[in-house]
């Protein structure tokens, strides 16, 4: 077998006799020898001066699609140049496969002219485009949802409570270790690059007043949404995706059940609830990875750490976060199931679209924090 | 029906693939047990058996996919246990496999699908490559213009038929068929089994076929084998199968769908 046959190389003898010029052909003409058996075949080519041309395929000991093919392309341009070339001694399975091999040409599909300047052009076009598309799909679904949501509310008989309960446990529940953690080191973080520029003003008890408010305000929802947008949009784009590429949501259409209600509503209904509860979460986390600090690195003890912090922050403070977080849920939600379902066919789509989900809703996260902190600002709360 | 060449007499022909005493299993529970099996080359062989009982094992176990419990296989003569990992990159350039969904890479177009092999294991001009490529997409019975189209742009039938360029890419001595017609319409069907027994005598293949269309059974395969009971339970020509008594033979081959074949395969 292929050991054997690897020892030869594909052999040509060219032999000239009166108009005739005979190529002899030895060895294996196959796929492995690729490079010499196009080689030897410019070879025939080139020698075949006389107005016959006799390819003798006696002394071959294997004859692939790729050796044919090569062959009788060889013979194909030869005739070109009016040139008559036949095969003798082939065996019977090898005639069959010159004859079904047999060369023709393929013709090239018209392939449109790339002009750089044009394709970034459209390019620019597209993503403007897309992005409109983008707002007007997300409103649009928005009102799907809250429809479905008013159905539910008038027919509590369809209301998935199991369905929600299950995604808050995936979301909130197995969510909390990690995004504690991360708030932790955050706060952590926070607190002693505070005292270290502030020591040099003497200002040092001020970052407690920093941490309460940073933290309550601005970095735990921002933080939460971050991580769950990460951990949670993406899977919920991957599970709808891959229900979208196997029909699933065509299935249950046909059912007669709505896939918003069935699949959607529970996810963003557990979002909404499980964000807000992760935030507080992260906020009291962040809050005592700072008063570690303050305690360790600055020398503010535990009493003073939280006295300091009552007389800093108010509900207000502690409000702002928390009112921003379902914002967070669902517009996380949202863009989550909206590349969902624009998955299309391959699993390539379906990881362009799980990476497009965690990307735009964590653009959006950060764009909606700053609209709020604008509104928070104008209203003086 | 097809004219097609018929192999040589049983006892000359060289075995391409010997199955001896093997055993495989997930957990608890034991699917092929003991099982002997040889396929002949250049034959079609086909491998009916109900679902669940491990057709598909056996496949996925000759082609190393699933470890085995014990037994030998050996292809064109060579056991699989014993050789070193290059003459297993050597081996795997000698089978090709069509997989059940065809198990075409999605990110990439029908041409390159083919030429995935190619490049992997030869070393070929980009001409040769393009020209083979479109050759192998041509041979199976596809038009020119399906060669830049994605999987996902293909129909069932298309699919089959890439997924089988892709696995004579190479020229192999054997290829796996994982039940090749199934989501095929009748005439679809009828058209791939014509295929393969054209391809086969043009190529020189030997057809391991699993399947459960009775219909390719009586007009392409040369051999069956029947799996049961985590064994071989009977392998012969359509005749053999049809005068077994085993019961599970009898109502596969007796009955009404067998029947209407039969009448429609003679």
């Amino acid at each position: 077998m292929a050991q054997g046959t690897l020892a030869h190389e594909p052999q040509l003898k060219i032999e000239r006799a009166g108009n005739k010029v005979t190529a002899v052909l030895a060895g294996p003409w196959t796929a492995e020898h690729a490079r010499v058996v196009e080689t030897l075949a410019g070879e025939i080519a080139a020698q075949a001066d006389r107005h016959h041309l006799i390819i003798d395929l006696a002394g071959v000991q294997r004859l692939d699609t790729l050796g044919a093919w090569v062959l009788d392309r060889t013979r194909h341009e030869l005739g070109g140049s009016g040139l008559v070339s036949d095969f003798v001694n082939a065996t019977p399975e090898q005639g069959i496969l010159l004859n079904e091999v047999a060369y023709r040409g393929f013709q090239e599909l018209p392939k449109p002219k790339p002009s750089r300047f044009v394709d970034f052009l459209v390019d620019v076009g597209r993503t403007v485009a897309e992005a409109g598309n983008d707002l007007v799909r997300g409103v649009a679904f928005l009102g799907q949802l809250v429809s479905a949501f008013v159905r539910v509310l008038l027919n509590p008989r369809r209301f998935r409570g199991s369905a929600v309960v299950n995604q808050l446990e995936q979301i909130a529940y197995r969510g909390v270790p990690i995004i504690v953690l991360i708030s932790f080191l955050v706060g952590a973080i926070v607190a002693q690059q505070g005292i270290f520029q502030l020591v040099k003003f003497g200002a040092t008890p001020f970052v407690v007043d920093l941490i309460g408010i940073l933290v309550m305000r601005e970095l735990g929802v921002l933080l939460t949404s971050i991580m769950v947008a990460g951990r949670s949009g993406s899977a919920f784009t991957a599970e709808i995706g891959s229900m979208k590429m196997r029909e699933e949501i065509d299935a249950l259409r046909v059912m007669g059940l709505d896939p918003i209600e069935v699949l959607i509503l529970p996810r963003i209904l557990a979002l909404i609830i499980g964000l807000p509860l992760l935030t507080f979460l992260a906020s009291i986390a962040a809050l005592l990875g700072g008063g570690v600090t303050a305690w360790v690195y600055g020398d503010i003890s535990p009493d003073v750490f939280l006295t300091r912090l009552k007389a800093s922050i108010a509900l207000n403070t502690f409000m702002v976060g928390l009112i921003k977080a379902p914002f967070m849920a669902m517009i996380i939600g949202i863009i989550a199931t909206l590349e969902g379902l624009a998955v299309a066919g391959s699993a390539e789509s379906l990881g362009r679209h799980v990476t497009s989900s965690v990307v735009k809703a964590i653009f959006m996260v950060i764009v909606l924090d700053g609209v709020f902190a604008m509104f928070f600002a104008a209203i003086r709360y | 029906m097809l004219e097609r060449h018929h192999p040589a007499p049983l006892e000359n022909r060289e075995v391409i693939i010997r199955v001896r005493g093997i055993e495989v299993g997930f957990g608890e529970k034991t699917i092929l047990k003991d099982l002997d099996l040889d396929v002949y080359r250049g034959e079609i062989l086909g491998f009916v058996g109900a679902s669940g009982q491990g057709k598909s094992v056996l496949t996925r176990a000759i082609l190393g996919l699933v470890p085995k419990r014990a037994g030998t296989i050996e292809v064109l003569g060579q056991n699989l246990d014993e050789l070193s990992s290059s003459e297993r990159r050597l081996m795997e350039r000698h089978w090709g496999v069509l997989f059940q969904q065809g198990a075409l890479f999605s990110a990439l177009t029908v041409k390159q699908n083919v030429q995935v092999p190619m490049r992997e294991h030869l070393d070929l001009s980009d001409r040769l490559l393009d020209e083979l490529a479109m050759l192998k997409i041509e041979m199976v019975g596809l038009k020119p213009d399906a060669a830049d189209k994605l999987p996902s742009e293909l129909s069932g039938g298309m699919i089959k038929r890439a997924a089988l360029a892709r696995a004579l890419a190479l020229d192999p001595d054997i290829v796996f068929l994982d039940e090749p017609t199934s989501g095929l319409d009748p005439i679809g069907a009828g058209e791939f089994d014509e295929l393969i027994a054209t391809l086969q005598r043009t190529l020189g293949l030997t057809v391991f076929m699993v399947t459960h269309d009775l219909d390719s059974l009586y007009t392409v395969c040369d051999r069956i084998a029947a799996l049961g009971e985590g064994k071989i339970l009977a392998e012969g020509p359509i005749e053999a199968m049809l005068a077994s008594d085993h019961p599970w033979l009898r109502s596969y081959f007796h009955g009404k769908r067998a029947r209407a074949a039969l009448a429609g395969g003679a």
